[in-house]
């Protein structure tokens, strides 16, 4: 047998056991591609998320006539308002208990932008009474928003509680 | 740590030792891992960009043109799908077992740090690249992904407002979002490749194919793979439910269970931590290696031998900075030279017949100059006895590593001239010479194997002149963990060797030779 003959003889052997031995490890990486399954909550869970953007109000005052006469015609504005906005204030309670309380500060550097948040609740599937409220004004006393909700989860299901002031306040998705 | 590492190689050692046998050693996976992880990004590039005829980036189009080309077209565009996630999750296990396997051989301190270092972000960007092509399916799986994802990333802060409240309901996610998507799953395995380039920059001749054989074998098992077990497709994404069980991807997508189980905080931080410690990997502790080779002008002609054979691209040519008539040096980047000493058997200037008071090369090691080198061979040869005397040039990482009567020990066998052979052999030193390299599939020093192999053959200058016996020179293949195939080797050596009639064309030491020889001995001794 020439020396061709026989590296070619094991050209072939090398192909076909390492083509085979390579399959295995394949076919393995492709079942672990998918498999086992991950249960990532159980299966009776449910969802509410409560998210939303809003910005509580600025601190403000009337300029005086003697600060108006100051500034140039051009810059005249007549309220003088605090860059940074005042946190807004949200609970939600879920069959009558406290779920979430907090005091979103506002975000940017300055205090400046929208309180925002972005909360998940894992409940049972079922149903669910749930109270929300919002304060975006720190001068006033209780809640301007409020709402409740009557929800019934199946499992796996998720309820948004959502907010926008100009259509009225909270709203379900 | 290091009791730890030379487990894990020995490990790798006796791994590939059964894969030699398999694939053969030039077609070795494990040898071949760096040149495997380029070939499978080429897969993904390529069926990636295939996939996109089909895809379509509309909220509801997105899932309906994967199921379409996965069911309707699925002996082209679905067998391109499947191809492009199961070379994607074989990328993941290919980089990791390259990362653990360069840790266990010592590949990754001292001046090799830079093909580490650059290595890290390689790894998070092929998660990126992963995760963003999850999203574009928008099957639960996607969903699952896109809300894991978000959520996580919103707690960093830095959003102007959470980006999970893209997926509260169906009315909030746009068309736009997955045309985001679609350029971030564009533009991150760009950055990648990117990378990949930047890693590969300090060592030269860098394999980023595959031999054919072993890249056909490759990609025709990830083709079965793919029509064995097609890539499976969840239902279409619900934002009125939150996915309770998803068919994991365990390579691209194994941090998800870690992510939900954690605080936030302590992801962030894991990562963190884990990738300065990963990238700090080289410093903890550092190598300590010999000096950087040195350049002797007055031996240099600028022939760029050393230039070609360097393995860490250490090594360049520059504009001649003396008087003679060369109109090249070589210059040596210390920050890169590993002292390997391959640049020394490569220049041709590194004959151990010269007969100078000082043997001097055009690039020689600081601390193992050939003179040394010469003087070490002298002094072991001395030492053997009877008939079949075999000396042993052997690589520090191989089989034949330790230290033993009638053996040599080189950072690299490929730093031993051919010419040194061939003096040991027409001087007598020894009946035969064995060069033992550390293993035939992959060097240490990258290179030092195949040059060897190529000088040997008369392919590669410096040749290994003619007129040397070749019955008197055996060159054995051995690992770490094959100390008695090497020692039964040089057995069998020595006594072929010994059967063999004496070498006619002996030229033993003459007298001034001899105590020339002499006195480099004792002056090697004395250091």
């Amino acid at each position: 047998m020439t020396q061709e003959t026989n590296f070619w003889r094991h050209r072939a052997r090398h192909l076909m056991m390492g083509g085979m031995l390579t399959l295995a490890l394949f076919l393995g990486v492709a079942t672990l591609s998918a498999k086992p399954a991950w249960q990532s909550h159980p299966p009776d869970a449910a969802f509410i998320r409560l998210s939303f953007n809003h910005s509580g109000v600025r601190n403000c005052r009337k300029r005086t006539p003697k600060e108006l006469a100051k500034l140039p015609p051009n810059m005249r504005a007549k309220d003088l308002c605090d860059r940074r906005r005042a946190p807004v204030r949200v609970e939600m309670d879920i069959n009558g208990r406290r779920a979430f309380a907090a005091k979103l500060a506002p975000s940017g550097f300055f205090g400046s932008g929208p309180s925002r948040i972005y909360q998940k609740f894992e409940v049972p599937a079922g149903d669910y009474h749930v109270d929300v409220r919002l304060a975006d004004d720190p001068a006033v006393a209780g809640f301007a928003y409020s709402a409740s909700y009557d929800i019934k989860l199946a499992p796996a299901q998720s309820t948004a509680i959502d907010f926008n002031a100009a259509n009225g306040g909270f709203f379900l998705h | 740590m290091v009791g730890v590492r030379t487990t894990v190689r020995r490990g790798f050692d006796r791994i590939e030792r059964a894969l030699d046998r398999v694939f053969g050693s030039d077609w070795n996976p494990l040898a071949q891992l760096g040149p495997l992880g380029w070939f499978l990004f080429w897969i993904v590039a390529g069926t990636g960009l295939y996939l996109f005829v089909f895809f379509d980036t509309g909220v509801t189009k997105a899932y309906a043109s994967v199921k379409w080309l996965s069911d309707d077209l699925w002996w082209h565009a679905g067998v391109a799908r499947s191809l492009h996630r199961y070379a994607s999750d074989l990328m993941v296990l290919v980089m990791f077992t390259h990362l653990v396997r360069e840790w266990a051989m010592d590949r990754y301190r001292g001046k090799r740090w830079f093909s580490w270092v650059t290595g890290v972000p390689v790894i998070w960007f092929v998660y990126m690249s992963g995760i963003t092509g999850y999203w574009l399916v928008w099957d639960s799986l996607a969903q699952y992904v896109a809300l894991t994802t978000t959520e996580l990333l919103d707690t960093l802060g830095i959003f102007a407002e959470p980006i999970a409240r893209n997926f509260l309901s169906p009315e909030l996610l746009s068309s736009r979002f997955f045309t985001l998507m679609v350029f971030l799953h564009i533009a991150i395995p760009l950055l990648l490749l990117l990378l990949m380039w930047v890693h590969v920059q300090r060592i030269t001749e860098a394999r980023t194919k595959p031999p054919r054989g072993l890249g056909a074998i490759t990609l025709g098992a990830l083709i079965v793979s793919a029509l064995v077990l097609p890539a499976p497709l969840g239902p279409p994404a619900d934002l009125a439910i939150i996915p309770a069980r998803v068919e994991m991807d365990w390579f691209l997508l194994s941090l998800y269970p870690v992510i939900e189980s954690v605080p936030a905080g302590v992801v962030w931080a894991g990562v963190v931590v884990f990738t300065v410690l990963l990238a700090g990997l080289p410093w903890m502790p550092g190598r300590r290696e010999g000096g950087a080779a040195e350049v002797f002008l007055d031996h240099c002609n600028g022939c760029a031998r050393c230039v070609a054979d360097c393995p860490y691209s250490a090594i360049t040519l520059g504009p001649r900075s003396d008087a003679l008539p060369f109109s090249h040096e070589a210059r040596v980047n210390a920050a890169r030279c590993v002292s390997c000493g391959i640049c020394m058997g490569s220049c041709p200037s590194s004959t151990p017949f010269r007969r100078t008071s000082d043997l001097i090369t055009g690039i020689d090691l600081p601390d193992r100059p050939l003179a040394a080198l010469r003087a070490e061979v002298i002094a072991t040869a001395s030492a053997l006895q009877g008939q079949g005397r075999v000396l042993t040039l052997a690589c520090a990482y191989g089989a034949a590593g330790g230290e033993a009567e009638g053996r040599v020990v080189l950072p690299c066998v490929a730093m031993a001239p051919p010419s040194l052979i061939d003096f040991i052999i027409s001087r007598g030193l020894a009946d035969g010479v064995m060069v033992t390299g550390c293993s035939e599939r992959d060097c240490y020093n990258r290179l030092g194997g195949q040059w060897t192999r190529e000088r040997f053959a008369r392919e590669r200058d410096p040749y290994l002149r003619a007129r040397v016996p070749r019955e008197r020179i055996r060159v054995v293949w051995a690992g770490p963990t094959e100390i008695e195939r090497s020692d039964a080797a040089r057995a069998d050596f020595s006594r072929e060797l010994a059967a063999l009639p004496a070498y006619e064309h002996l030229r033993p030491l003459d007298e001034d030779e001899a105590a020339e020889a002499e006195a480099s001995v004792q002056k090697w001794i004395a250091q």
